[in-house]
């Protein structure tokens, strides 16, 4: 079994997206490699200019919710999800953008970061990931 | 490092950075204010093989020192 953590990303949540990033992040400090997957709704998040658009997944309330939590969040000077991107990249984890949701909803290429995502591929590309992970989740 | 302030996962994460960039003999003095990283920078030292030199408290703020 590797030393590696692959997670699905299939929300485009704002929180779920933080989940993912931080336990991406942290698998990397402790010396693990990891995939990001992302799918569906959370490929939308590579979009460029759409990492930071997610929603609150719960009491989003049109957008005040979010809106606390980004305060809360600022004030106990959390990372920027950005930030968390670029210190995941930074630390070699790898991206990698669903192919079959590209398909699904006309997402193409040149509408992704492209300088962030490390391959394109579908299940079996999960699968040949996840069967020598010794975490695999799915948020 | 100065991560006083940070919180989850910023500290961790500049930990790994720097042990990454650190050449063998360099030691890293990391200080910061985040609890739970108090004890997850050693346990991620310890993953790189990296010796834990000391961790100290002092009120908010600790401050480890790793040699890689």
């Amino acid at each position: 079994m590797a030393n590696r953590t692959t997670i699905i990303v299939h929300s485009g949540d704002m929180d779920k997206l933080y989940s993912a990033l931080i336990v991406g992040n942290g698998s990397l400090a402790m010396g693990m490699e990891c995939n990001l997957f992302f799918t569906f709704w959370g490929l939308q998040r590579l979009k460029k200019g759409g990492l930071e658009k997610g929603n609150l997944s719960k009491m989003n309330m049109l957008g005040l919710g979010k809106a606390m939590v980004n305060k809360m969040m600022r004030k106990q000077n959390v990372a920027s999800l950005e930030k968390l991107m670029q210190d995941y990249k930074e630390l070699g984890g790898r991206i990698i953008a669903c192919e079959m949701t590209m398909e699904i909803m006309r997402i193409k290429k040149e509408d992704l970061r492209t300088d962030l995502i490390d391959e394109y591929g579908a299940v079996g590309t999960y699968v040949q990931q996840a069967k020598d992970s010794s975490i695999t989740l799915f948020i | 490092m100065d991560c006083k302030g940070q919180t989850c996962p910023v500290p961790l994460v500049e930990a790994r950075k720097a042990i990454r960039k650190a050449k063998p003999g360099d030691v890293i003095i990391i200080t910061g204010t985040h609890p739970a990283s108090k004890k997850e920078i050693p346990m991620a030292a310890e993953a790189a093989q990296v010796e834990v030199l000391e961790v100290k408290q002092d009120g908010e703020v600790w401050t480890i020192k790793l040699k890689r």
